[in-house]
């Protein structure tokens, strides 16, 4: 064979490499929204209404389209730091504990920030800065759980969530109420006060934050002496042993990136979209985010489409809530769906290479 | 005996034409073979002859291709493990297969229907009609986590014959076991095949399969090359037996005595071995070293080792007698728990793995693939596994993948390492090629001390001879200290200046290797010298 | 001054350890099953949510405790299957199954109580119990220990059942071979995967019944997400109990006595937010995975899906 036909050939073969990668993702796709379909009719409400009007909204229309990529932020910042966990073989189911507690304290911090005169810039890089360290706190009870007696952190780190959650409605409810208001909820920043917005659009600044984190997350991941270390931890934590890696610190930095990332998160959905927390509010971003980063395998560029095609859905769901009396909760059970599908069509693509090669 | 006489339509197990494929290998090629009831059938091969492949068959884990099994003379099925046992046909495992949580009697009790209460008095009243059966005392309501190797087997035995005694498959049976306890499973196979057991025997070494057996087959590739009947045998002397044997395995007309070297373990064959002196200090220095382990696993107490400079210490013993803790200890992948570790007039016990990796520590480990690799990264990255975030391969953090891929296509160059790039996962390369790997990156030339534990286990014989004249080489350091720990005698007689015996977490003595070790490092090991 | 620990607030505190503690009490018991057959059934509040929805609606429409229970056990026994069929036949990662499945009931049970009881939010009648004769009367405990419904002592009897089973039966041996090692049990002539299977079936079956009594007897009525995190403190349980099913028994009431704690409270008249009590029994939680992480014990073989030949 020449070598000209070997490139091509070789070519051909990418290519339909990445045609086969294309369907393994459409295909599950294709069928939970299929499921799903089945389901509205057994609601008794008419499917191709719903998707109509869920992409509509949440895609084609200008404010639904700016709605979405603003819901984007805090969803792309939660799945970076879950890329990192997941690789390194740490279940961080916590992450909307993180999420909550930090956005309420930043709530809480801001205001006082602004009081006194601090500029902006500081008040928003303190904001930051002090989200993250809540975050990451709140995760070090787990990491010790796991780096000291090899505890399970899916169940500690729920647990951690849970509370958090509650914790933080303590906080809304006692020391950071706001007196003003008649229902219990956090000092509300003025619109000049929070994030810019980029030209006339209602999309906020932290949407380029939070790509920038995913595409950093990502490189990190490939191209550093940390990625590596974290990958072979997570994917042979003996063979990681073997060569001398700090499995302990490595635990702490996983969680520390993956649960600081959530904080980041919550302050930057706060002073982005927000601006104030009522209590009860719990958008459960996080158990829906890992979904997604599951779809897509871990690789960044993939989670910021998958991101933004879940944002699309939750945006059109919201209205199409409203508008056809389909609760959002929807979206979880297609969610769901689109879990069990990948998986199954996972596994029977397994089945076929493995007859393959027999 | 009458059963030695016994005419082939009485063989009670019969196999014609079986066949079997995996992806990319043809693992049994019409395979026919008939075993005789009263009869020690040894089956000989080398790794991926087809053995493993055969017992799977045989016991129910495989279904063939093709071929039909006859069970006195009737066609059947064995399509589980389950039919297996009901029609009589026990299997032992190489590796012991009982739940180390459950009593004796418990693990004996598995596999009765679900819904049944357990019948302690039954399972106990047939535990005892064995135990006589073979001879040998076990206490029933021990866990079995507690016996020790040779008991366990026992234990297997035992659970084997449980449904009936038609016929007893032993994979590697004497391969965790001392000397004393190979003595005594003979003992039990010779008992079991006068009461009309058809033995099947799995071994590679021509030495046991000579002691033991009243017949001989021989596979290769797949195939069935050859067979000794007990008429044959009883007319051949050893050496006779050994060259015709290793003729087969390896097809050839008369053996090369390299490989008959390595296989039968001819100490008369054996390098010259030249003591190194001990003048001045050893380079490494171990003193009353003690582990703490975990409940099933052998610590380390009171060891003492001195090492000079260019010595290959074996350290011999059965497997699970602290030689994993020892390796682990002074490679530093393990803490001491006490005692001392000096290391060319440095103490190194509290220094870390990567340090010591600097001072010119180096270890391979016998877990190539549970921890020895990170087996879906590539081969360029686990040669660099060791070295992660230092330069040159790592620049402030950043992966010089440049450097990396030079480096590795250089040691493949080197080490001969078949692989198709150095990018490929390290998975898909063969046990032999994943070793070569592990000494290319655990070579230094100004190494001090290196460690290796089981070389060349589950090696072909190509890399087995290999991986000996690596060690005798020095392992590509100039003088350094070589710790070398298997569970097989000829090895260590073959690469090592001294050889200690490690038993129940101690060494129990150190001896010079010369033509009498032999008998030296057999009465150690059984710990007749220990108390 | 009554002090804090009158007869009302030991009375309502029993009560409602109870209440609250044997929904936790099935469903641990269901989860050390499967734990100790090798599945980390991370499914279980799924499991459980579906079993309190089917056994409210089913319990409402025929108007039937019986039929509710059964479908609630049957909804979970239903949603166990699709877990097993794909961890335990199919080698899937069983906790990406276990996350899907508990978000898909969640999903799925509020759009149901969405479309058939948003409006009017029904309530079922007060159980039927069973009174011990004798017992029943006592000061303070009588009402909250000896009159409760048939399924508390049968959640209670099952403890002790289970301490049997494990110990004395085959089915226990199996189940704890299949979890230390399983490729030994596989060569005793046992499926694993058959083991396995009905293992996560019954733990649906025993989750499923812990989420119908949940929503049947302890609120009357089905809530979207009203389990609110009892499946995976259920796990926890099943976790710290190391294989000994009194131990379940003695945390689901200790945990059900701090989920009741506000209520009790409030009866005797203090009055503390109620989401500092609702942090409680996690802040338990983790305080148990402090203290005793040592104790914590899951088979070596857990989480990893059996292959015959893969030794």
């Amino acid at each position: 064979m020449s070598a000209v036909d070997q490139k091509e050939e070789q070519a051909n073969s990418q290519v339909w490499a990445a045609v086969r990668t294309i369907l393994r993702v459409m295909f599950p796709i294709a069928l939970a929204l299929l499921a799903g379909a089945l389901l509205l009719m057994v609601l008794g409400k008419d499917p191709l209404a719903y998707y109509g009007y869920v992409v509509k909204r949440g895609l084609l229309s200008p404010t639904g389209l700016q709605a979405s990529i603003t819901r984007m932020a805090p969803l792309l910042l939660i799945a970076a730091g879950l890329i990192v966990a997941f690789r390194t073989g740490l279940w961080n189911l916590g992450v909307d504990g993180q999420f909550l507690l930090a956005a309420v304290c930043v709530a809480a911090l801001a205001p006082v920030l602004i009081n006194a005169q601090v500029p902006a810039p500081v008040m928003i890089l303190l904001c930051f800065l002090v989200s993250a360290a809540i975050g990451a706190a709140w995760s070090v009870v787990p990491a010790f759980l796991k780096a000291k007696h090899g505890i399970n952190e899916i169940i500690s780190t729920l647990m951690m969530s849970f509370l958090g959650v509650s914790f933080a409605n303590v906080l809304i409810k006692i020391p950071f109420n706001d007196p003003t208001t008649t229902v219990p909820q956090t000092a509300t920043l003025s619109v000049a006060d929070r994030l810019g917005r980029l030209g006339d659009t209602t999309i906020h600044w932290g949407i380029i934050l939070a790509v920038g984190v995913v595409v950093a997350v990502h490189l990190m991941m490939k191209r550093t002496s940390l990625g590596l270390k974290l990958q072979i931890a997570g994917s042979n934590p003996r063979a990681a042993v073997h060569a001398g890696l700090n499995m302990k610190g490595l635990t702490y930095c996983a969680f520390a990136i993956s649960a600081g990332l959530a904080g980041l998160a919550g302050a930057v959905d706060l002073l982005g979209v927000h601006g104030t927390i009522r209590a009860d509010w719990n958008p459960a971003y996080g158990i829906l985010v890992i979904p997604l980063v599951f779809l897509a395998r871990f690789n960044g560029f993939a989670v910021i489409a998958f991101v933004f095609f879940f944002a699309v859905l939750m945006i059109g769901g919201e209205s199409a809530a409203r508008r056809l009396g389909v609760p959002s909760f929807f979206v979880l059970v297609l969610v769901a769906l689109l879990m069990l599908f990948f998986a199954v069509t996972e596994f029977l693509d397994h089945q076929r290479r493995k007859k393959g090669e027999e | 005996m009458e059963v030695e006489s016994a005419p082939k339509s009485d063989s009670v197990i019969s196999l014609s034409g079986i066949t079997k494929r995996f992806p990319g290998v043809l693992a049994n090629d019409q395979i026919s073979l008939d075993f005789q009831p009263g009869e020690i059938h040894a089956l000989l091969g080398e790794n991926g002859a087809g053995k493993s492949t055969l017992i799977g068959i045989l016991s129910g884990m495989q279904q063939p291709d093709s071929g039909s099994i006859r069970i006195k003379g009737t066609q059947v099925r064995i399509n589980s493990p389950k039919s297996a046992l009901t029609l009589g046909i026990g299997t032992v495992y190489q590796h012991v297969l009982l739940i180390p949580s459950l009593t004796v009697l418990e693990n004996l009790m598995l596999g009765a229907p679900w819904w049944r209460a357990c019948d302690n008095a039954g399972t106990k009243k047939r535990f005892e009609e064995l135990c006589a059966l073979l001879a040998t005392e076990l206490d029933p309501d021990v866990p079995v986590g507690r016996l020790s190797l040779g008991q366990q087997q026992q234990v297997e035995i035992i659970r084997a014959l449980w449904h009936g005694q038609l016929a007893l498959i032993l994979d590697e049976p004497t391969s965790m076991l001392t000397p004393q306890g190979v003595r005594e499973l003979g003992g039990v196979i010779r008992r079991l095949r006068d009461h009309g057991v058809a033995i099947i025997f799995i071994t590679h070494k021509l030495k046991e399969a000579y002691e033991l057996s009243d017949r001989v087959s021989v596979l290769r590739l797949g195939k069935v090359v050859g067979q000794l009947t007990p008429e044959q045998l009883g007319q051949m002397s050893e050496h006779e037996v050994t060259d015709a044997v290793i003729g087969m395995m390896f097809g050839l007309e008369s053996a090369e005595p390299d490989l008959e070297e390595t296989l039968v373990g001819d100490s008369s064959l054996s390098h010259d071995i030249v003591q190194k002196c001990h003048d001045g200090s050893p380079l490494l220095q171990l003193q009353s070293g003690s582990t703490n382990g975990k409940i099933g696993e052998c610590p380390l107490i009171g060891a003492d080792l001195s090492i000079w400079p260019g010595e290959v210490m074996g350290i011999a013993g059965v497997d699970g007698n602290g030689q994993k803790h020892l390796a682990e200890v002074l490679a530093g992948q393990r803490p001491l728990a006490g005692g001392s570790l000096v290391l060319d007039g440095q103490e190194i016990g509290k220094t870390d793995l990567i340090e010591r990796r600097k001072l010119g520590v180096r270890y391979i480990t016998d877990e190539r693939l549970g921890e020895g690799t990170a087996n879906n990264h590539s081969v360029a990255t686990n040669l660099v596994l060791k070295e992660i975030g230092q330069s040159p391969f790592w620049k402030w953090g950043l992966t010089q993948n440049a450097v990396i891929r030079r480096f590795a296509d250089e040691k493949i160059m080197e080490h001969d390492i078949r692989t198709p790039s150095a990018q490929t996962p390290i998975g898909r390369l063969s046990g032999g090629n994943i070793q070569k790997v592990l000494l290319a990156r655990e070579e230094a030339p100004d190494a001090k001390l290196v460690i290796f534990n089981k070389p060349t286990y589950g090696l072909d014989l190509q890399n087995t001879i290999r991986a000996r004249e690596w060690i005798r080489q020095g392992a590509g350091a100039h003088s350094a200290a070589l710790v070398v720990i298997s569970n097989e005698l000829e090895e260590l007689r073959e690469v090592s200046h001294r050889i200690a015996v490690m038993s129940q977490g101690r060494i129990v003595g150190v001896v010079e290797n010369n033509p009498t070790a032999d008998t030296e490092i057999g009465r150690l090991m059984t710990g007749m010298d220990a108390a | 001054m009554g002090g804090l620990f009158t007869d009302a607030f030991i009375g309502s505190l029993i009560f409602g350890a109870i209440t609250a503690g044997i929904p936790l009490l099935l469903a641990g018991l269901g989860e050390q099953i499967s734990e100790k057959s090798g599945v980390l059934n991370i499914g279980l509040e799924g499991m459980m949510l579906f079993g309190a929805y089917a056994g409210f609606s089913v319990a409402y429409s025929q108007d039937s405790f019986l039929l509710g229970f059964l479908a609630g056990a049957a909804a979970g026994v239903a949603t166990a299957a699709i877990m097993a069929t794909l961890c335990v036949i199919w080698s899937m990662n069983q906790i990406v199954v276990g996350i899907a499945l508990t978000l898909g009931a969640e999903g799925l049970t509020a759009l149901l109580h969405h479309f058939q009881f948003s409006r009017s939010y029904p309530r079922l009648a007060k159980s039927e119990t069973w009174s011990i004769p004798g017992l029943h009367e006592l000061p303070v405990v009588g009402t909250a220990l000896f009159d409760r419904n048939a399924l508390v002592y049968l959640a209670i009897v099952l403890a002790f059942v289970l301490v049997w089973l494990f110990n004395r039966t085959q089915w226990g041996l199996n189940l704890q071979a299949a979890g230390d090692k399983p490729a030994a049990l596989d060569a005793a002539g046992v499926s694993v995967k058959a083991t396995r299977f009905t293992s996560v079936l019954i733990t649906g079956f025993l989750g499923g019944l812990g989420g119908a009594y949940m929503s049947m007897i302890g609120g009357g009525l089905f809530l979207p997400f009203m389990t609110g995190g009892a499946g995976f403190i259920a796990i926890v349980l099943a976790m710290l109990a190391r294989g000994h099913p009194l131990w379940v028994l003695f945390g689901a009431l200790l945990f059900g006595a701090s989920l009741s704690l506000a209520t009790a409270l409030q009866v005797a008249g203090f009055n503390i937010p109620t989401d500092i009590i609702q942090m409680l029994p996690f802040a338990m939680v983790i305080l148990v995975l402090v203290l005793f992480a040592r104790h914590s014990y899951l088979p070596p073989s857990l989480g990893i899906p059996y292959h015959r030949g893969e030794r």
